[in-house]
């Protein structure tokens, strides 16, 4: 499939800035299935791009901008080449072993709720692959409807009791969670779906180690594993961990954040 | 506890009378100095501390902040062998820490060849998944490096403890040192003690030396958390006597992957920074995302090979305290001969035979929490009641992994003035060993801490500890 991205992301500051420095996670790699074509990260003030790499394989761009800075306005465009992997991934560049993804982290550790959740969920003595899609489906079913929202730094544990709006980020750092309770090496991926509708977040699933097959994608909004679909672009042991942008700003007021993303297909490669 | 018949460094066993042959001159300096004179000495070297604001702590010994920590007067002599062949260790020690840092955040052999279980690296936080992959400038991780020592006979050593984060108390090694030459200058005229004060230079030469590109005058700063700190007057103290700057995160900007130091004049390009703050605290952008302490942007400087930071970040796997029993098989692995300063004997209850041995000997044994600090979560045997050895008991079968024990050592003691004179005390020691890109060096001294209390092993300043000058002699012939 071809797929088209435009990803802008907007800052506007009630005062004007002094500095802006930001780690952008921005560029997807190639793998087997996924060809990145063209990808041109832009921004519209005189700031400087450096990029760079951050120990789990993913493609980081620094940004540095000096003052004074009103707005910022990074512009990501693109096109990717995927095709048909089952969910599986294949030829991405790994750096860490699965082993280091049963780490538990402040966003994704399980409450006994969740971790009671997914034992209930898997069933037992089904084999691993069946255990994950199991428990991606039984996600699917609690949080039928999650979009792609702005990161409020959420838990999983927290975001498990129901009673905010529930993300796709969400869902996927509680399969994370879930998934590394019971052993299995999990992480978070962040990247692009393509669909109809604009969005204001990139889209959030996560990938499991299974024996065999090595990473594997389950998308718990959908319930159902990655297809061509979708862009992969960052993984991490969470959502802070693989986030798109983030950084540290110099100046006084508020921030205000906008997300304009448009992932649309282009056409069915054969 | 004071072990009965421990080694007493200058009295050896048997006493004021009989001191150990090399020390007869020290051992006759101390029985003619009047107690009321040396104690009139000490009072003057801790007045002069309370004024210049000494104040320090070491790794969970937070409760020294703002304290000043009493100093004995009587020194604690290396001999010139002694010292030869402790510095051997030394080195041995702090390359192999180096190539276990180069090798775990690169090609990990000693992983590949079943050296370690990769589970106590992959899933301790003290790996930095952050630094995978990143060459510091040089090939130098662990440029300062404070390893704990106990001892128990003249060449006996045991390490207790790697430090190879952000170790403190260097100042006091400098501080006692020229209190000692104003109060005892005798002894520096009858003894030939190597002098220490070079220290702040071999700190600077070691900075340089790692230095990116071929500045031949590269920027230098010491970057501190602030006043704040603990350990504040040194990171001054050191930043003052090698002529570099004192910066806090806020002077520091990162631009287009090189740090900068804002001064009145404008931007200075920075080569290199001895940071006294912790990993966490390094870069909100890559670390802790709350970090007001930090420089954002200074680990993307850090990985373009821009700036060298001291010590490396990600040090921390290794001395972290579930590493620490692996050590001399890194040692092997790395230097391909034994390690020449030994562990303390140190049974892994992760599995199961020596889990067993310490259910047997619990009494015995001093049990310590992998994963604690400071004295919480520990178990000395024999000054346990019969309740906290069966709570250790229960704990150590629930978890068996979460645990490490040791025998209890007979430390050595070294004379100390106390309230009734003179009397055998137990101390540590902390060298200082600097690795520059041309090679490791250890400071002639260190940090000698001791238990005032009769019969305390507890070297802590928080729990009566106190420190004393350590005097590495050039020759043996006195």
């Amino acid at each position: 499939m071809r797929i088209a991205i435009e990803h802008r992301t907007t800052y506007r500051f009630s005062e004007p800035q002094a500095r802006i420095v930001q780690m952008l996670r921005l560029t997807p790699c190639d793998t087997q299935d996924q060809t990145v074509v063209s990808w041109l990260v832009g921004v519209d003030c005189d700031a400087r791009l450096r990029d760079a790499s951050d120990g789990y394989g993913n493609a980081v761009t620094m940004l540095y901008a000096e003052g004074p800075i009103e707005a910022l306005d990074i512009t990501v465009t693109g096109e990717v080449l995927t095709s048909e992997s089952s969910g599986v991934v294949r030829g991405s560049a790994e750096s860490l072993p699965p082993l280091y993804y049963l780490r538990a982290t402040p966003r994704t550790k399980a409450s006994d709720a969740l971790f009671a959740f997914a034992s209930d969920s898997i069933g037992a003595g089904r084999d691993p692959l069946e255990q994950l899609h199991a428990l991606n489906a039984a996600l699917h079913q609690r949080f039928p409807c999650v979009p792609d929202l702005p990161d409020a730094g959420c838990t999983a544990a927290k975001a498990f009791e129901g009673s905010r709006k529930v993300s796709s980020r969400d869902v996927a750092q509680m399969f994370i969670a879930a998934a590394r309770g019971l052993a299995v090496p999990a992480r978070y991926v962040s990247g692009y779906r393509a669909e109809e509708a604009a969005r204001s977040a990139p889209h959030a699933w996560a990938e499991a180690q299974v024996e065999g097959l090595g990473w594997v994608g389950f998308d718990p909004s959908t319930g159902l594993s990655p297809d061509e679909s979708y862009v992969r672009v960052a993984i991490g042991l969470d959502a802070s961990g693989a986030a798109a942008t983030g950084g540290m700003r110099i100046g006084q007021g508020q921030e205000q954040l906008a997300v304009d993303l448009h992932v649309d297909q282009l056409g069915v490669e054969e | 506890m004071g072990a009965p018949g421990a080694f007493d460094e200058i009295w050896g066993h048997g006493g004021p009378e009989r001191p150990r042959a090399e020390f007869a001159a020290l051992s006759q300096w101390l029985a003619e100095t009047d107690a009321a004179e040396l104690q009139r000495r000490q009072q003057s070297a801790e007045a002069a501390f309370r004024q210049l604001g000494i104040t320090f702590a070491v790794y969970g010994d937070t409760e020294a902040a703002e304290r000043i920590i009493p100093f004995d007067i009587v020194p604690r002599v290396f001999l010139a062998g002694e010292w030869q062949r402790l510095s051997e260790g030394l080195v041995q020690r702090v390359e192999a820490i180096n190539a276990f840092l180069e090798d775990i955040y690169g090609e990990r052999r000693i992983l590949k060849e079943g050296i370690i279980p990769p589970e106590l690296i992959y899933l301790n936080e003290q790996f930095r998944a952050e630094v995978d992959g990143v060459r510091p400038p040089h090939g130098v991780w662990a440029h300062i490096c404070g390893i704990d020592l106990v001892r128990t006979g003249p060449d006996a050593f045991y390490v207790l403890e790697d430090n190879a984060r952000t170790p403190s108390g260097v100042s006091y090694m400098l501080e006692n040192r020229e209190a000692m030459i104003r109060l005892c200058p005798e002894l520096f005229r009858d003894f030939r003690v190597a002098p220490v004060d070079s220290y702040p230079d071999m700190l600077l030469k070691t900075m340089q030396s790692v230095a990116p590109g071929n500045n031949p005058r590269p920027v230098c700063v010491v970057l501190t958390p602030g006043h704040f700190n603990s350990a504040y007057y040194e990171h001054s103290f050191l930043a003052d006597s090698m002529g570099v700057e004192l910066v806090e995160a806020a002077d520091l900007v990162v631009d287009d992957d090189v740090v900068w130091m804002q001064t009145i004049a404008g931007r200075v390009k920075v080569d290199v920074i001895y940071r006294r703050i912790d990993d966490d605290f390094l870069d909100p952008l890559v670390f802790r995302p709350d970090s007001m302490l930090g420089v954002p942007g200074i680990m993307a400087a850090y990985r373009a090979g821009n700036v060298a930071i001291l010590n490396a970040p990600g040090n921390g796997i290794a001395d972290d305290k579930a590493i620490y029993s692996y050590v001399p098989e890194i040692v092997r692995f790395y230097s391909g001969g034994e390690a020449k300063l030994p562990n303390v004997e140190t049974y892994r209850c992760r599995e199961p035979q020596a889990l067993k041995y310490v259910l047997d000997r619990l009494p015995e044994l001093v049990v310590k929490l992998v994963d604690g600090s400071g004295g919480y979560g520990m178990l000395v045997g024999p000054t346990a009641t019969k309740a906290q050895i069966e709570e250790f008991r229960a704990a150590l079968v629930a978890e068996p992994h979460r645990y490490i024990a040791q025998p209890t050592l007979a430390l050595s003691t070294v004379p100390t003035l106390v309230e009734q004179g003179l009397a055998p005390r137990h101390v540590d020691f902390r060298p200082f060993v600097l690795t520059g890109s041309d090679g490791v060096r250890v400071a002639p001294g260190g940090l000698t801490r001791v238990a005032l209390r009769e019969g305390s092993l507890v070297v802590n300043s928080s729990q009566g500890g106190g420190t004393k000058d350590s005097f590495v002699l050039l020759d043996d012939g006195a």
